[in-house]
């Protein structure tokens, strides 16, 4: 029986708690039978992963969906414990929140579990990556950033996440379309964008990229200077800042989550999962979710979905290796 | 100064609900209780017990924690003055005269200062803190990665020279930290480091885990290896609770001991640890008994215990301002907070700034139940201590283990328990402190991203290291830690340490049992 964090602690506080989270946790549903259903965070709680999965949680039950959703969390490698862990899974009724990281992340950390070994559902959310820079930067446009950056990219910090994630694959990309080697960025990675914001307020960086929601506000309020967003479409929290491919760079990049269940399900449970997931995205709540958490929405189900993530795998593989994250 | 107080009273309001309330109470009823077993100091008791907080939500796990805290230093006391087998060596010196008290017949008289005393600094302390911490944050956001690594190697350098009999093992326990931080991915590269393969070391050794198995398993591993038969000796806690003379001998101690303590816990010197020794020195300079020193002088007792509970307070501010634990206690809140996705650092009280208020009136609540519930309930804590040995360490070893298994619910945390649990015995008897250890696993992967942050930003230029005027007095500081004790060896001889005092004082023991044989 999978004991999942959450469950294991309320057992050690309350006994009675565990036996019944033990009975339902490690019951394999009956095909069809998504009245209960497990959603893995494979993150600490807090996160992106976990944020997101809990929402998705909390629209499901409130719209009636389905009864009893738990949400637990399996920390580590970048989320690759958790898919690996999917991997192993024979319950139909489970579904991994994973994104953009865990796609560099099955290399970084060269996992044996790849994301094609389990079973894509549904891609549901983005967020715009918001490139930014300090108040006294002597540019105010992303073309000014990048001649500066082009002439001395060993001196031109630029703050972001952490190593191998959105922020640092963006860099590359954008470096790739600027003719500038992506292993001759700069790039500090940094826990959040909390942390990255005092080095970029005080000017120690020339750069920031982080999601829009960490900066946003800083740009709206004047402290930071917006330069580019990474999507195709301008963002409606800066709306004034422009698409890189607007500012002619041919770079879009948006950090997507979506949802993955375990290897060889038959077709039939898929589509329940997926059935599920097109039901809940048709809900108010979700839209109210969608604008609360400044998400964009990116549904793609199925098929069309593996199709996508095959295309981003082959991207970001790239861009890591010219990094010099991934051999 | 008025937005701290509105925002104090905001917290009270967040942690005075019924609901609440309750965590506190069972945060400090439970901090006491394993706080009071022998051996087991604060560090520890928030170790084993932070597993019990992941079931709650993050406010109600910090009242909780908040509870934990006060009520783990208050257990401390308790032992060292009835037991005299101080937790950490911050309760040394209680243990000195409190011990003395308790076998002259004034046990309660002792737990009475020490109680009141804790009480007076801890809220002094945790107000002061209240104060200072906005003041620290605008402070804190201009403060530079180098200047990071410099407050984290004054850190290291205080903690690993202080604690202990001798620097020497003070450095090589903070080796043994600083290479447990190692395993794990690299944070500037995302390469993993010392993983041997093994998926689940990729995010690094859990530090609960780590500190469980240095501290605790360590702690009864050594108990075992030595166990004698017979019972233990501990005292009573007889006699009137505070005479008036008492207090007029008390006062004057608490405020001085407050005075020294919240300032040496704020700075990343070590922790409690300076503080406490200070103040025994200065009550023995300044007291109008001084024959009663060594034999049981309450001001010997009221002074370091109320320097341990204001450094204890003073801990939290660079932990709340700037994310650095300088004290074992401290390191495992980190982990603590890290766990609930909450960053401390300099933009914790924007984003948290709830949450951060309501730990700081959870710790003032905290201080308050603890004083009026421990008195009290001594006698209760007491009965604690006679619990035979083989059980009480067998019990803290399933203790250990189940709240290590917890926090990940991975059998391989076992596995690294029993490995550094074996370590810790040998530290433990070979008298490596080990709170260094702890420091480093958790500080030491904060001081090398910043040294590589500061150094990728200058391009690899080392002179970035020195360019505040800021990193330039604190790495002047460590210095002067590092080297000052030698000078000062050289010069005036060796000095004392508070493990020598005890050592003298247990000697001392021997011989007026002798004398009362004859």
């Amino acid at each position: 029986m999978p004991l999942t964090r959450r469950s294991f602690l309320a057992g050690v506080v309350a006994a009675p708690v565990l036996g019944a989270l033990a009975g339902c946790a490690g019951t394999v549903v009956r095909p069809g039978d998504l009245s209960r259903l497990r959603i893995m965070a494979p993150a600490s709680p807090g996160g992106g992963w976990d944020t997101t999965a809990r929402v998705v949680q909390r629209t499901i039950q409130s719209s009636g969906l389905a009864r009893n959703v738990q949400v637990f969390n399996v920390e580590g490698a970048g989320g690759t414990i958790g898919l690996g862990q999917l991997a192993r899974e024979d319950d139909d009724a489970l579904l991994m929140m994973m994104g953009l990281v865990m796609v560099g992340a099955v290399d970084t950390n060269d996992s044996t579990t790849r994301l094609t070994d389990v079973t894509p559902v549904a891609r549901l959310i983005g967020e715009t990556e918001l490139i930014v820079a300090p108040p006294d930067a002597p540019y105010d446009d992303i073309a000014g950033f990048v001649d500066a950056w082009k002439a001395d990219p060993a001196n031109t910090p630029i703050a972001g996440g952490s190593a191998g994630g959105t922020d640092q694959i963006l860099a590359g990309l954008l470096a790739q379309a600027a003719g500038i080697d992506p292993g001759d960025v700069n790039y500090i990675p940094y826990s959040g964008g909390g942390e990255s914001l005092a080095a970029l307020l005080g000017g120690q960086v020339a750069a920031g990229i982080s999601g829009t929601a960490d900066y946003g506000p800083q740009v709206a309020g004047g402290d930071l200077t917006g330069l580019a967003v990474s999507t195709a479409e301008r963002s409606g929290q800066v709306p004034d800042v422009p698409t890189l491919v607007e500012s002619g760079f041919d770079v879009e990049l948006s950090n997507w989550r979506g949802l993955m269940a375990r290897p060889d399900m038959s077709d039939s449970a898929r589509e329940d999962l997926i059935g599920l997931v097109v039901d809940m995205h048709g809900t108010d709540e979700w839209a109210e979710a969608l604008a609360n958490n400044g998400w964009d929405d990116l549904l793609l189900t199925g098929d069309d979905y593996g199709a996508f993530l095959t295309e981003e795998e082959a991207r970001v593989r790239e861009i890591l290796v010219q990094i010099g994250l991934v051999q | 100064m008025m937005d701290a107080l509105s925002d104090l009273l905001g917290g009270f309001a967040d942690a005075l609900t019924p609901v609440n309330l309750l965590f506190a109470l069972l945060g400090v009823l439970l901090g006491t209780a394993v706080g009071v077993l022998p051996g087991i100091g604060p560090a520890m008791t928030v170790a084993l017990l932070l597993p019990i907080t992941y079931v709650l939500e993050p406010t109600s796990a910090f009242i909780m924690f908040a509870g934990i805290y006060y009520g783990g230093m208050y257990g401390g006391s308790t032992t060292s003055i009835l037991l005299n087998t101080p937790g950490e060596s911050s309760s040394i010196m209680t243990a000195l005269e409190g011990n003395q008290m308790a076998k002259a017949g004034r046990g309660a008289a002792a737990l009475a200062t020490a109680a009141i005393g804790s009480f007076v600094a801890g809220t002094i302390a945790t107000l002061l803190l209240a104060l200072v911490a906005p003041t620290v944050v605008d402070l804190a956001i201009g403060i530079t990665a180098a200047d990071y690594f410099a407050l984290a190697v004054l850190a290291f350098v205080a903690v690993s020279t202080v604690l202990g009999s001798s620097p020497l093992r003070g450095l090589a326990s903070l080796g043994v930290g600083l290479y447990l931080g190692l395993v794990g991915t690299d944070v500037l590269s995302g390469q993993e480091r010392f993983t041997l393969g093994i998926p689940q070391l990729s995010d690094g050794i859990d530090v609960v885990v780590v500190a469980v198995a240095l501290f605790a398993v360590g702690e009864a591993l050594y108990v075992a290896s030595r166990l004698r038969r017979g019972p233990v000796q501990v005292m009573p806690a007889s006699g009137p609770y505070m005479t008036r003379e008492d207090l007029r001998r008390s006062w004057k101690p608490w405020l001085r001991g407050t005075a020294l303590g919240f300032p040496f816990g704020a700075l990343p010197a070590g922790g409690a640890e300076i503080p406490t020794f200070l103040s025994y020195a200065a009550e023995r300079r300044l007291t109008k008994h001084p024959e009663q020193f060594g034999r049981g002088a309450i001001e010997g007792v009221a002074g370091p215990e109320a320097a341990n509970n204001a450094a204890a307070a003073g801990v939290l501010v660079p932990l709340l301002t700037l994310g650095l634990p300088t004290s074992a206690t401290a390191a495992i809140l980190l982990a603590a907070f890290t766990g609930y996705g909450i960053q401390p650092g300099p933009t914790l009280l924007t984003t948290e700034s709830t949450l951060v208020w309501t730990l700081i009136a959870a710790l003032l609540i905290g201080n308050a139940m603890l004083l009026v519930l421990n008195l009290p309930l001594a006698g209760v804590w007491v009965q604690l201590l006679r619990i035979p040995r083989p059980y009480l360490y067998a019990g803290i070893l399933l203790f250990a283990s189940l709240g290590s298994y917890a926090v990940n619910a991975d059998p391989l945390d076992l596995v690294i328990l029993l490995l550094l649990g074996g370590l810790g015995f040998l530290m433990r008897r070979y008298g490596w402190p080990v709170a260094p250890a702890v420091i480093g696993l958790i500080l030491g992967p904060i001081a090398e991203t910043n040294l590589r942050r500061a150094l990728a930003i200058s391009g690899g230029d080392l002179g970035v290291l020195v360019e505040t005027w800021f990193s330039r007095i604190v790495l002047a500081l460590a210095l002067l830690a590092l080297a000052g004790p030698i000078v000062l060896r050289a010069v005036r001889g060796r000095r004392s340490t508070p493990e020598e005092l005890q050592e003298g004082a247990r000697l001392r023991h021997r011989e007026d049992e002798r004398e009362v044989r004859r």
